[in-house]
């Protein structure tokens, strides 16, 4: 009897191919995703956080110190980048502090650093007097800066020790009586040893030689260099992540909300009430518009929901983003209401719906940030994250809410969104052809 | 694609169809069904299932498009899914939405079907009690009765006050008293006018209900007319014989039909009164004792029988 029981569930499952989907590819997408997010993209390659540079000091102290930041495999120093406005085959100009505040204002980077004019003279000083370098952050990544300020420091200490030691030696001839000629004499040499070692590692590491790379070396030394941080963005927002992870969470059951009420076409397909509705003065057209609609009213009110509980219950500052957040919601409403109609359109039972829909919206919440946000994730996974509208989507509510960026800065995600909108519809009608006259 | 000619037959018919064809791949659906429909008439098309009833029912009502043939609504040739204003279409399922109550179901297909403001009030009012659903106006319709959901189905179907009504199957899987409900209601809808086209697989309900019948079969129109004149044209005079006897015939004995060898025997006699006492004279000359006996009046299934060799149902 329990064999029997066995080959029927082996058989159910054998010619159910949404369960074979749910049990297999599944949980093996989610895996990779995620291994992607957190583990590189499959070659082997870490996330590298992307830190603007502006050096105001020009010295050969900065350069170094630049040099260094650049060795470390897990920044990318921005150095140059387009003017604002620029065509596209306009060449990039070096970054100045305003230029660099601006990239972390419109979140095309999480931190800036800029090496202030006189920051050669008080480098390595052991007081905590120096120049700081000041460190321009958007406190919504809240780990890019302490990443960039700790990497930050081990590059001053890789970069110059000759300059350090230097700086040490005169506090200790201050403070200690003095150095006899001899000892002034050894510490000549060895200052030159130093320079020489720091000259031969830039210079292995310009041909590409790895065996001196700056991991290597150790460090343990830190707080050579004073980091001054200033927010750009979001300073005086009580709970930044909140809206995030409001704009997130809402996106992603928007999109199961659609696609759930999309299903209700094919309840009446099987119950015979799309046929009689046919059979009305309705078309095919005016009764997918009609469900678009009633679609996008669904969306409009979850979202609205969602933002409002978050912000009675955890402060999020709703009514100054009024404008911003209607235009996103709407925006929003209507990509996934036309996504709810072709995952309807696209299958033919409410089981096959259901199966399809969970694997397809847990994919691209995934990629498009709704679990784990894309500025966490590598450069790559993040250009691959926009292949997904809800990344857009998520983009253009993070603009309104921790950039309070003005209306014209959301057209690009509209103008996406707007895009799938239309492009989903066109194949919700092309798939809809189906229940028209046979 | 040429229109084949409608023949005129004198009447003046509020539907036409002539020569409708339609096959799916290699099931040939229709195969050249042609009939009509006179003003405030109520025909039956009566089928076994798999005939082609609901086929042509769909294709009348713009859901299937025809392979070929015509079809006229009031004199208008009907061509894709438009052009259907004047017609009402009760299909075979229960069509409706199962959260709506009675009266919202109601209103959405009257609006659907073009009804606003006082009129559609005044229809939806006009459905509650034809249906006799006033009372349950506000409850869900998924909490209602087969017969009750039927009944509403067929109301949202003519809300819109339609000359031409087609009901597929209007009284599938009701009890025997709702369905004399619904045949009372279609009473009513005929006497307001309006010519209903009503397909079913129930003798007694084209009996009772028909003013004509249409017999489809494999997609052709086998026979129509009245119930008396499609009796008159196959099985005449001839009355159908049930027997019930003590055993199964050992042989076979003149007049009876070959059945299944079971005890339940039929015949068929042309004149009862000459031919009964025959045949009951050979059965018992046979050994065979008669337990009961039935001489049924000439019916539809007499006459379905006569045409195909078969049961309706089968």
């Amino acid at each position: 009897m329990i064999r029997t029981l066995l080959r029927i569930g082996w058989l159910n499952l054998a010619r159910d191919r949404v369960a074979q989907a749910m049990t297999f590819i599944l949980p093996i997408s989610f895996f990779s995703i995620f291994a992607m997010i957190f583990g590189g993209t499959g070659r082997g390659e870490t996330a590298s956080l992307p830190v603007a540079v502006v050096d105001e000091d020009r010295s050969g102290v900065s350069a170094r110190l630049i040099r260094a930041l650049e060795k470390e495999r897990g920044l990318r120093i921005v150095l140059t980048a387009k003017s604002p406005g620029a065509a596209n085959g306009a060449p990039e100009v070096t970054l100045d502090r305003a230029r660099a505040e601006q990239m972390v204002r419109d979140g095309d980077l999480s931190v800036a650093l800029v090496v202030p004019a006189g920051f050669d003279s008080s480098f390595g000083r052991f007081d905590g007097r120096g120049r700081p370098v000041l460190m321009l952050t958007d406190p919504s990544d809240p780990v890019a800066p302490q990443v960039a300020a700790g990497l930050m420091q081990k590059a001053a200490m890789t970069s110059a020790p000759d300059v350090l030691a230097r700086n040490g030696l005169v506090l200790f001839d201050r403070y200690s009586g003095g150095l006899t000629p001899k000892q002034r004499q050894a510490s000549e040499s060895w200052m030159k040893l130093l320079r020489a070692r720091a000259d031969a590692e830039s210079a292995a590491d310009a041909r590409g030689d790895t065996a001196m790379n700056a991991t290597d070396r150790g460090d343990g030394f830190a707080g050579l260099v004073t980091i001054e941080e200033r927010k750009v963005v979001g300073g005086k927002k009580t709970n930044g992540m909140v809206s995030f992870y409001a704009a997130g969470i809402a996106v992603m059951f928007l999109l199961f909300s659609a696609s759930a009420a999309g299903g209700s076409l094919l309840d009446e397909v099987e119950s015979g009430t799309l046929d009689r509705v046919l059979t009305t003065r309705v078309g095919m057209t005016g009764l997918l518009a009609g469900k678009w609609l009633s679609l996008i009213r669904l969306g409009v009110l979850q979202i609205v929901v969602m933002f409002l509980w978050a912000t009675f219950v955890f402060k999020l500052d709703l009514w100054t983003h009024l404008p911003g957040f209607a235009v996103m919601t709407l925006a929003t409403a209507a990509t996934a209401a036309s996504f709810g109609l072709v995952l309807a359109t696209a299958c033919k039972t409410r089981q096959q719906l259901s199966g399809i829909s969970t694997i397809v919206i847990l994919t691209i919440s995934a990629l498009g940030g709704s679990m784990f946000p894309r500025f966490l994730m590598s450069e790559t996974m993040q250009k691959i994250g926009l292949v997904s509208f809800n990344a857009w989507a998520l983009d253009g509510f993070v603009k309104v809410f921790w950039r309070d960026a003005r209306m014209v800065e959301l057209l690009p995600q509209l103008g996406v969104l707007a895009a799938w909108t239309v492009g989903l519809l066109i194949i919700a009608r092309l798939l809809a052809r189906r229940w028209e006259m046979s | 694609m040429r229109r084949p000619p409608i023949e005129e037959d004198g009447t003046n018919p509020v539907l036409r169809v002539a020569d409708a064809r339609k096959s799916y791949g290699a099931t040939e659906a229709l195969r050249g069904v042609s009939l009509t429909l006179g003003p405030g008439e109520l025909l039956g098309l009566l089928g076994p299932n798999g005939a082609g009833k609901t086929t042509l029912v769909r294709a009348l009502a713009g859901r299937v498009r025809l392979d070929g043939g015509a079809i006229e609504l009031h004199g208008q040739p009907l061509q894709g899914g438009g052009g259907r204003e004047t017609l009402g279409v009760v299909p075979q399922d229960i069509a409706l939405y199962p959260l709506l109550s009675a009266r919202e179901n109601l209103q959405a297909f009257g609006e659907l079907n073009g009804l606003r403001g006082a009129n559609l009030r005044e229809r939806v009012a006009w459905g509650l009690e034809w249906t006799g659903l006033k009372d349950r106006a506000k409850d869900p319709v998924k909490q209602f009765s087969g017969g009750m959901k039927r009944r509403l189905n067929i109301a949202c179907g003519v809300l819109h006050e339609p000359s031409v009504v087609l009901l597929d199957e209007p009284t599938t899987g009701v009890d025997p008293q709702s369905r004399e409900r619904i045949y009372e209601m279609l009473r009513r809808l005929r006497a307001s006018g309006a010519s209903l086209l009503l397909t079913t697989h129930q003798l007694e309900e084209a009996e009772s209900l028909c003013d004509r019948i249409v017999i489809l079969d494999h997609g052709r129109v086998i026979e129509s007319g009245t119930l008396a004149e499609l009796v008159s044209r196959t099985i005449g005079s001839a009355r159908r014989v049930t027997l019930h006897l003590d055993r199964a015939p050992a042989s076979a004995i003149a007049g009876l039909e070959d059945g299944a060898g079971g005890s339940l025997a039929h015949a068929q006699v042309s004149d009862v009164g000459r031919d009964l006492p025959e045949l009951i004279a050979r059965i018992t000359a046979a050994g065979l004792r008669i337990e009961d006996l039935e001489v049924r009046p000439p019916s539809l299934q007499s006459v379905f029988l006569h045409l195909t060799g078969r049961e309706l149902r089968e």
